[in-house]
Formats: structure tokens, C-alpha cells, sequence
């Protein structure tokens, strides 16, 4: 992701300002539009958070290694047996727009 | 005495007596809730039809001899997160608003093989992302004790349908206090499992590796039974695990003769409210004279749990909540331009402000050039949290403390300042990281007459311990009805 | 004078695994059903739903990762890949980035211009994605998940090949390795073997490498090569023009023989992996690992060693029968039968190979049973039949897995061994035919061919040629 100068000279000041960019940037990521006002706090909101999360820095991690699972559960497997279901009438039921069998979405060839 | 004023169990030994039916169960809990809706809605769904029908299932079961537990025939009301093949689950967001599973929860499941009957579905914060129950886009649950104050959250809706007797007990999840937290405000009985212990197939993830249900209810009893009777191993849940030590209802003694019982000095610190110190230390003083060992220790890291869990939470929610995109179910926009036009605008439409506000973290931190300082570091800091409380479960059975810093704030107080609402998460947080057991239960009343919690934390898999002193606790007290559940 | 400039190309082939069910779930892998037949709410990103993982894919994988001299990393992890595209019901794919099964290996490769290895960087696995059909009139795609979810290893290689001949010997030996394992049928046209192509181009003898394209799911091997020429030849005129050759993603368009960008500004390209905490990690045992590689079937090049050296089979036809494993186990089971292994390749060979040109047939259509070219071997070395109709029968064999002994049987195809029949049958041949016989007479030797051809006819085919000779030459004596 793209920051510029200013960005990095903020961060390492502790304060963390976040350009329009890159809640344009984060926004594509997450499909979310965000109205002007909208984005503004959700700004401010996560510069906020992000200062707030920099306290992390204050910890010396170094010896840790990151830990995904809290328990040391290892090989949970399924055996390669079929159960098939319904056929498929079940995976259509919620479906906002379908046509037969299938869930319509917009037209997804780019170009 | 009103039938909802009895505890589960004692409700459910009523019904096996013969003395109550599990349609009388039921048409009480139904009245109770058309009675108090109004003033504190804590349900998104009430299945009247339904819920009569599966009582009179019920109650032949029960008759014929097929149903022995202590739930056979007890309403029970389900945090909409929950999916209930049939009945809407809508994680109390616009997203959901017209999703009907085709499937139900294995908790749930396991429930109905006890013979609980499912009266409807109760209120959240939205995708159990808010500390209030403000965050719900069908309207704010207010708080049983006082209607202008909130009832917490996210698991605000069931825990002010147990405090408001509307029902009996209710299942809650919890990612990061969300049903000890609001067990506390509502002055109700609360416990977050050991991560594991309950399956979260059919459960709407919002942290996966965060996520536990759990029980809801009046007291301590009622909790071990439930929790009894939804621990399962599930092999569609690859984390979960098998218990060979899940009758917690046989921790149910009045004893506490030399347990140890540590309480975190940095609990104690600043931001926590007096008069919830004074009511935590005097519980603490009652466990002493019954017997226990109780001393202040350093559980050190406490401030770090909540920038690592608001990381790592924010990371996995941003891409659980991928799936909603007008596609498959839910919410898909009227309008819209091409692929990605429909994609925005559903999800814009569809999620509400803290939702969108989390996803847009959990985005940012999981992004190109940010995953290391955010992410790793998040579960670096969780690996050395879990390290301190399996230092402190060395020296102590249980660790005692509030459940949250102060009693029920007024509606509207908290969504103001998203910050200060992730603060009030302190003392719950890190039992989620380190995947650890925690209950809370009420231990007095402040000045405003709003309930105050208790929290033990039990080290992994020993619920049993936590059980046990939470349960002598409760034997020095009387259950404290909420003003609403009196009327 | 223009420069000479070299390709280097890196390959990401996607593999479908043989399993029954699905990587997360037991929905079948089924082709050819109704859309969304095959699914269940963990394929279709239901919420709630999570994933457990299939055993037989773990092993499958291994197996590939083994085969192919690669490194296994014994505590392994999968990682959720996150995109937005309505393929994708959870809009994340569960691969795995941080510590995939395998890594570090390679195979050889033998071109025209000699051997080499191409490494492999890695083998992971991940779900397939399910299928996306656009509508001609409307602007609507219409989604199937039957497909999404079925188990896919992703090889990634080193950018080690330099030419499309590298390119496809490099899918050909992967794809007869896999199929050895039995671990996928590999078959390009139905999608379970798929290639995304990774590819630059430098001035030769240059150190760096140029910036790379990646051309996506393309179809056969023969349109490899072709995109593979295009894309090289586009890049070296960007560089010529002095222009810039941009990083990106390029659709092939096989029919239209040029291929084009798929950039859009919704596609950012940062897939914000991190570990899936619904799945927990695998552990790999040494233990374990032993098992797998003591039950390792024979691949290709160690059968081919015995071919020559255990059936004393030319070098050449080694190749060829063990260049499929369906031909392989056509000749291995046939072999055991009867015990004729020449034989056997004989005819695996020669009317086998003829009649599937003849048919237009891959290899892997074959459907004829190892033992009745056994018994059809054993009819004619006994003498039963001789080799025309041996050929006549074995078409039938060829075509309708027939009973050679039966088809024999009723259709009096026997050789007729009764001398008397056949002296008469001779003595006609004799008197009819004047003027070869004095041919013969004069010392024309060649003359007799024509008298043994007259006679097989007059026999319709069934005398045994050899009898037939040595009684004309008696009988002309």
C-alpha cells in the first residue's frame, strides 16, 4: 500500500493520520462505499483505534512466536465419504435473484 | 410464584413432577414477553406458533419417558447469531434481515435433544460487535433494572430476557465479554466456555478464534446444566474438543476449603469504579471466610489485551463477514451498476456503522505492508498473554475480579466514543485470547440500584474449579430479581 | 541488428484431486449434475458453516510432493486468501501461503536439446472455485457451486523453462507422475489440470529478469505454446519500442491468438492473507511420511528401467507403453496372464496404436480387458488361430472387449490342421495354377508365395500357413 512521507513521519510520531487514499484503498478491499460524512468519522475512528493499537509497540514481542490456536490441536480429518444433501434446494432457498438451479449475479466479464 | 421466576432446573423438576406442563412453560414465558416487549425488546424473533407446537412434542416425550433431563420442557430463548433451521437468524443486522437457515447450530441442537423448547430469538448488537446492544438495527434492548440505562452486549437481548423473566435462560456468545459483560449489567449468571468445549458449528462467526456460547441464566446452577447439556465434540467444527469432563453440574458443591483464589492487582487499578472494587473485594472476603486462599497478584500484560484483541478481532470479522454479498442470501442492494457497484452498495447498505468500522480495521490491519506490525504482532502479544495466566494457574485455582469497570451506562453514552466502549472490555478480553473459562455473576448493587458482577476465570478445562467457587459464592447470597421481572 | 533475447517462464499448475467428496465437506466431486447439486452450506460460504478437512487430499498431496523430490514441512497451516468474485461463495479462498505441505523439489525434464531440472518451489492445497455461465442477452452470470470446493495442489515452479518445448515436456512429466499416483486424471479439456503461466523475457546472458505477466487457466497444451510465443514476442516488441512491459494478470484468447489485460481498478491484488482459524494445523509424522513412501506406487522412470531389464523390451517401446499409465497397466496385467511379454507389446504396439488412430482415442479411452488379449495371445501360440485372423479378432476385442475363445468358436475361425484336407485343397491349387508351378520348377522360388496365398484363400484363411508351405514344396518336389 502507498503512504506517503508526511504518513510515515505521523506514524513514527504516534499519531497516525490516514489519507483519503487510503480509505479509497481499504474501502475497494472491503466493498464499502462510504459517504462523505461516513468516511470522515470512520477517519478519525481509525486513527483513533490505530494510536491506540501503537501501544503494542511498547511490548517486546521478539521472543514470541504468534500464536494462531490457543490449544495445540494438530490433524482434525474428515474421511473421503460422500453425503450428499438435498441436491441443491437448500443452497437456492435464501437466494436474493435466482433463475432454476442457479444464483444470478451482474454480468462478472470484465471486459 | 411465577413460573418464570423459577430457576431452569426448577422449573424443569416441575414439569417432570407433572406439576406444570411444557405448554404451561411456554404460554408464560409468551404472556411474560408480550407483557414486557414494550419496554425492553429484547427479542428480534418470538415464535409463538411455533414454540406452542414444540412444547406439546415436548411434553409427550416427557410423559412417555423419552425426555429425562433437567431441561425436558423449559423455554429457552437463542441469540440471534444462532441458526435455527426454519426460523429467521438475522444477527440483529439489515444484512440478514430475510435469511432463514436451513440448518441449526449444533448448540442448539443439542438443546432440543435435552427437550428445551426455542420461544424465539433474542436482540445483539449487530453481528455481536457493540458492547451495548445499541449496535442492533432492530432497536436498542434496554437494561431490566432501569429502561434508561443498557443492558450490555452483545449478548444484551438474552441477558434481559432472563433478567426480565421473560424466560428462564438463554444462550449467549461471547468473543470478547459479550455475555459476561451484559450478565453483569442485568444482574444475571453468565459463562464463556473454554474455547472448544462448545461447538461453533451453525454459530455466526464474528472472531473465530475468539467465539464461545454459552449460558444465560438466573444462577450458578442453572449455567452448569446448561452448559452440561450443549458441550459437545462435534466433528463438523474442526476445533472442537472432546471432554471427557463435562458434568459441570457435579462441581456444584459448597466448598471452597483451600482453594486459591488470585485477584489481578492491575484489575484493581485505575478506571475501575469504587464502588465495583468495594462490591468484588467484599465477594473475595466472603470466599476467605468460607475457607479460600485469596491474594492480590501481578497478572502484568493487562493493558495489551485490548489492542491485541481489537486487532485480531477486527482481522478475522473483515474476513468472516466477506460472505455477505447480496449473492448467495441476505440483503442485496436495488440499485446498482455491474459486479462490484452491487457488492458495495449491499454491504454499505446492509452492515451498520460499528460493523463497517471493524471491517474497515480488520481490513487495513490484514492489508500489503501492515500484517506484520498489526496482525503478528497482535498474536505475538496474544501468545504472551496466554503465557502470564498460565504462570498465574500455576499458583491459583481460580482468578477472581470485576467483569467490566463499572455498572450499565445510560443509553446512547457509549456509541459516542467507540474507544472508551472498547475500554470497558478490560477485564474480559484476554480470557477470549487465551482461550480461557470465565463466569459472572451478580455480587450487589450500586447507588443507582444497577447490578454489579463478579468475573472468576478458570485456567483451560477447568471449568470445574471456577464452577465450584462461583457456586459457594452464590450460597451466601439471595438472587436479586430486576425490577421488570417483578411486575 | 536486433538483439537476441531469451523467455523465462514459471508455471503455477492447478491440479483436481481424485477424492470422492470435497476438500471442507463430503459433497461429491461428481461431474455433469444440475447446477448447485452437489453443495451444502460449508461450499456455499453458508453462514455459520465450517470447514473439516479430507484426509485423502492430505495424501494425495504428499504422494505429488514425494513424486516430485520435494520437501515436506511437517507442521503445515492453511491460510485464508481474501477476493471478492461470486465463484468464491465466502469470498476467501482456504490455501495456503505461509507454510505449504511441500516445497523445494523438482523433476527432470528431457528435451531436444537435452535434460534439465525444473525446480518446484512449492505444492499447496486449496478449494476450487465453482463456475460462472454468462448469459447471452441479459447482462447476468448465473453461478454453480458444484465445483467449488472440489480439491486442488497449486505446483509452483522455479522459472527454470525457457521455451514452450520446456514448458510442455515440464506438464507432461507432471501430469504422467500424477496420473501414476493415481492422484488425478489430469485431463486438460475437463479442467482438472490447469496451467497459469508466468513469464519474461531478458536479453540473454542478462543476470536480472524482466518484469512478468501471468497468463491465466489456459486450456491445452498446444495453446501454451501459443500463448507462450505471442506473450514473448509482445513483450520483446515493448522493449524494442522502449516501452515498459507491465506486471499484470493477461487473459489468452486461444481462438483470436492474442491475449489482453484483465486490470480493473476493483482488483487490488492484496489478498490480506492470514492463518484460518476454523482449520487446525496439520503434523506430519516421520512416521507417517515412511508409510507413505514404502506405499509409493512404481512411477514411470523406475518401470521403465524394468520394462528393458525385467521383459528384455527395446528401449523404444519402453517408452512408449510406460508413457501412459493406462497403457502400462494394459501390458502389466496382459504379462502376468499369459506370460508372452514381447507378445503383449506387440500388440499394444502395433494394432493397438493403429486402431486408435484409426479411432481417433487417447490412451486413457482404452477399454478392453488385459485378459482377452491374454487368452487372444494364448490361441495363437498354441497354433488355435493363425496372425490374420488373430488381427481380425483382436479388432473385435479392440472394439467390444469380445471373448476371443468364444468369438473363435462361433465364428469357425480354427486353423485346420487336417493334412488331407489340406493336400487336397493343394492339389487343386496346383492344377489350377500351371503356370507358377512351372515357375517354381524353373528355380523362380519366389513363385511358391503366390501358391501359399492361393491355397490360405482357398482355406479361407484358416490353415496354418507354415503346413500349407511344406506340403506345396513336397507336393512340387
Amino acid at each position: 500500500m502507498k503512504q506517503s512521507q508526511s504518513n510515515q513521519a505521523a506514524e513514527q510520531a504516534g499519531r497516525h493520520v490516514i489519507s483519503d487514499e487510503t480509505m479509497e484503498y481499504v474501502g475497494i478491499l472491503a466493498k464499502l462505499e462510504l459517504s462523505g460524512q461516513e468516511k470522515q468519522e470512520a477517519k478519525k475512528d481509525m486513527e483513533r483505534m490505530l494510536d491506540y493499537i501503537d501501544k503494542l509497540n511498547e511490548l517486546d514481542t521478539s521472543k514470541a512466536e504468534p500464536m494462531s490456536h490457543v490449544f495445540s490441536i494438530n490433524n482434525v480429518f474428515r474421511e473421503d465419504l460422500v453425503e450428499d444433501r438435498d441436491g441443491g434446494e437448500e443452497t437456492l432457498a435464501n437466494a436474493p435473484q435466482r433463475r432454476e438451479r442457479a444464483f444470478v449475479v451482474p454480468k462478472t466479464v470484465d471486459q | 410464584m411465577k413460573l418464570l421466576s423459577l430457576t431452569a432446573v426448577a422449573l424443569g423438576k416441575k414439569i417432570r413432577a407433572g406439576e406444570v406442563t411444557a405448554q404451561e412453560a411456554v404460554q408464560a414465558s409468551l404472556e411474560a414477553i408480550q407483557q414486557k416487549e414494550e419496554q425492553i425488546h429484547s427479542f428480534v424473533t418470538i415464535d409463538q406458533e411455533g414454540a406452542l407446537f414444540r412444547a406439546r412434542e415436548v411434553q409427550k416425550k416427557i410423559e412417555a419417558g423419552m425426555l429425562t433431563g433437567p431441561l425436558a420442557g423449559v423455554p429457552v430463548a437463542i441469540k440471534d447469531n444462532l441458526c435455527t433451521k426454519g426460523m429467521l437468524t438475522t444477527c440483529s443486522s439489515k444484512m440478514l434481515n430475510n435469511f432463514i437457515p436451513t440448518y441449526t447450530a449444533e448448540a442448539v441442537l443439542n438443546l432440543e435433544k435435552a427437550g428445551a423448547v426455542i420461544i424465539g430469538k433474542t436482540n445483539m448488537d449487530e453481528f455481536a460487535m457493540g458492547s451495548t446492544t445499541e449496535t442492533s438495527a432492530f432497536g436498542v434492548t434496554k437494561n431490566p433494572w432501569n429502561t434508561d440505562y443498557v443492558p450490555g452486549g452483545s449478548s444484551g437481548g438474552s441477558c434481559a430476557a432472563v433478567a426480565a423473566e421473560e424466560v428462564p435462560y438463554a444462550l449467549g456468545s461471547d468473543t470478547g465479554g459479550s455475555i459476561r459483560q451484559p450478565s453483569a449489567f442485568c444482574g444475571v449468571t453468565g459463562i464463556k466456555p473454554t474455547y472448544g468445549t462448545v461447538s461453533r458449528f451453525g454459530l455466526i462467526a464474528y472472531g473465530s478464534s475468539l467465539d464461545q456460547i454459552g449460558p444465560v441464566a438466573k444462577d450458578v446452577t442453572d449455567c452448569a446444566a446448561i452448559l452440561e447439556a450443549i458441550t459437545s465434540y462435534d466433528k463438523k467444527d474442526s476445533t472442537s474438543i472432546q471432554r471427557k469432563d463435562a458434568d459441570f453440574t457435579s462441581a456444584l458443591v459448597d466448598d471452597v476449603k483451600g482453594m486459591k483464589i488470585g485477584i489481578p492487582r492491575d484489575y484493581l487499578k485505575e478506571g475501575l469504579d469504587s464502588e465495583v472494587k468495594e462490591a468484588v473485594l467484599a465477594a473475595a472476603k466472603v470466599l476467605e471466610e468460607k475457607g479460600a486462599v485469596v491474594e492480590e497478584f501481578d497478572l502484568s500484560l493487562v493493558e495489551y489485551a485490548i489492542p491485541a484483541y481489537y486487532v485480531i478481532a477486527a482481522a478475522e470479522a473483515s474476513s468472516n463477514l466477506e460472505r455477505f454479498d447480496g449473492v448467495k442470501y441476505g440483503y442485496r442492494a436495488k440499485d446498482y451498476e455491474g459486479l462490484h457497484d452491487m457488492y458495495k452498495k449491499s454491504r454499505s447498505q446492509g452492515f451498520g456503522a460499528e460493523v463497517k468500522r471493524r471491517i474497515m480495521l480488520g481490513s487495513f490491519v490484514l492489508s500489503s505492508g501492515y500484517y506484520d506490525a498489526y496482525y503478528l504482532k497482535a498474536l505475538r502479544t496474544k501468545a504472551l498473554i496466554k503465557q502470564a495466566f498460565d504462570r498465574a494457574f500455576a499458583n491459583y485455582d481460580v482468578i477472581l475480579g470485576p467483569a467490566a469497570p463499572t455498572t450499565a451506562p445510560r443509553l446512547g453514552e457509549s456509541l459516542s466514543d467507540p474507544l472508551k466502549m472498547y475500554l470497558g472490555d478490560v477485564y474480559t478480553v484476554s480470557v477470549n485470547l487465551a482461550g480461557l473459562p470465565g463466569i459472572s455473576l451478580p455480587c450487589g448493587l450500586d447507588k443507582n440500584g444497577l447490578p454489579i458482577g463478579l468475573q472468576m476465570i478458570g485456567d483451560c478445562f477447568q471449568e470445574k474449579k471456577m464452577i465450584r467457587a462461583a457456586y459457594a459464592y452464590e450460597q451466601t447470597r439471595t438472587y436479586q430479581q430486576s425490577p421488570l421481572a417483578e411486575q | 541488428m536486433s538483439k537476441e533475447y531469451e523467455t523465462v517462464i514459471g508455471l503455477e499448475v492447478h491440479v483436481e484431486l481424485a477424492t470422492k467428496t470435497k476438500i471442507f465437506c463430503s459433497c461429491s466431486t461428481a461431474f455433469g449434475s444440475a447446477p448447485n447439486t452437489h453443495t451444502c452450506p460449508v461450499c456455499t460460504g453458508m453462514p455459520g458453516s465450517l470447514p473439516v478437512l479430507n484426509k485423502k487430499v492430505v495424501e494425495y498431496a504428499l504422494a505429488v510432493g514425494l513424486a516430485t523430490g520435494c520437501k515436506i514441512n511437517q507442521y503445515s497451516k492453511f491460510d485464508r486468501k481474501n477476493y471478492f468474485y461470486p465463484d468464491n461463495p465466502q469470498n476467501y479462498q482456504i490455501s495456503q501461503l505461509y507454510l505449504p505441505l511441500c516445497y523445494d523439489g523438482g523433476i527432470e525434464i528431457e528435451t531436444e536439446s537435452g535434460s534439465k531440472t525444473v525446480g518446484i518451489h512449492e505444492i499447496h492445497m486449496e478449494e476450487d472455485a465453482g463456475k460462472l455461465v454468462h448469459d447471452d442477452w441479459e447482462e447476468v452470470s448465473f453461478v454453480d457451486y458444484n465445483r467449488s470446493g472440489v480439491p486442488l495442489i497449486e505446483i509452483v515452479s522455479e522459472p527454470d523453462m525457457r521455451s514452450a518445448e520446456e514448458v510442455i515436456a515440464y506438464l507432461e512429466k507432471l501430469r504422467t507422475i500424477i496420473q501414476y499416483l493415481g492422484a488425478s486424471d489430469c485431463k486438460m479439456q475437463e479442467g482438472s489440470m490447469r496451467a497459469d503461466v508466468n513469464l519474461s523475457v531478458r536479453e540473454k546472458g542478462a543476470k536480472a529478469f524482466g518484469t512478468r505477466t501471468e497468463m491465466k487457466n489456459i486450456g491445452s497444451f498446444k495453446a501454451i505454446a501459443r500463448a507462450i510465443e505471442a506473450e514473448t514476442a509482445r513483450q520483446i516488441d515493448l522493449i524494442e519500442a522502449g516501452q515498459p512491459v507491465v506486471q499484470e494478470t493477461r487473459r489468452w484468447n486461444d481462438e483470436q491468438g492474442y491475449s489482453y489485460a484483465m486490470r480493473s481498478k476493483e482488483d487490488a491484488q492484496d489478498y490480506r492473507y492470514f492463518p484460518e482459524p476454523d482449520l487446525v494445523p496439520l503434523v506430519i509424522s516421520d512416521a507417517y511420511l515412511q508409510r507413505l513412501r514404502d506405499s509409493q506406487p512404481e512411477l514411470r522412470d523406475e518401470k521403465l528401467a524394468r520394462y528393458i531389464s525385467e521383459f528384455e523390451l527395446p528401449e523404444y517401446d519402453a517408452q512408449i507403453l510406460t508413457s501412459v499409465k493406462k497403457l502400462a497397466d494394459l501390458f502389466e496385467a496382459a504379462t502376468k496372464l499369459c506370460g508372452k511379454a514381447k507378445k503383449v507389446s506387440n500388440w499394444l504396439m502395433g494394432e493397438t496404436m493403429r486402431l486408435m488412430k484409426e479411432r481417433d482415442m487417447d490412451p486413457e479411452d482404452l477399454a478392453f480387458s488385459p485378459a482377452n488379449l491374454a487368452k487372444l495371445i494364448a490361441l495363437t501360440e498354441a497354433g488355435t488361430i493363425n496372425g490374420t485372423v488373430a488381427k481380425e479378432v483382436f479388432e473385435q476385442i479392440f472394439d467390444k472387449d469380445l471373448d476371443p475363445e468364444q468369438y473363435v468358436e462361433t465364428h469357425g475361425l480354427k486353423t485346420v490342421d487336417d493334412e488331407d484336407a489340406l493336400r487336397s485343397a493343394i492339389a487343386k491349387v496346383i492344377q489350377d495354377n500351371p503356370k507358377s508351378v512351372e515357375d517354381y520348377r524353373g528355380g523362380k522360388e519366389k513363385a511358391i508365395g503366390f501358391l501359399v496365398g492361393q491355397t490360405m484363400k482357398a482355406m479361407k484363411g484358416k490353415a496354418n500357413p507354415g503346413l500349407v508351405n511344406q506340403i506345396l514344396k513336397e507336393m512340387l518336389s
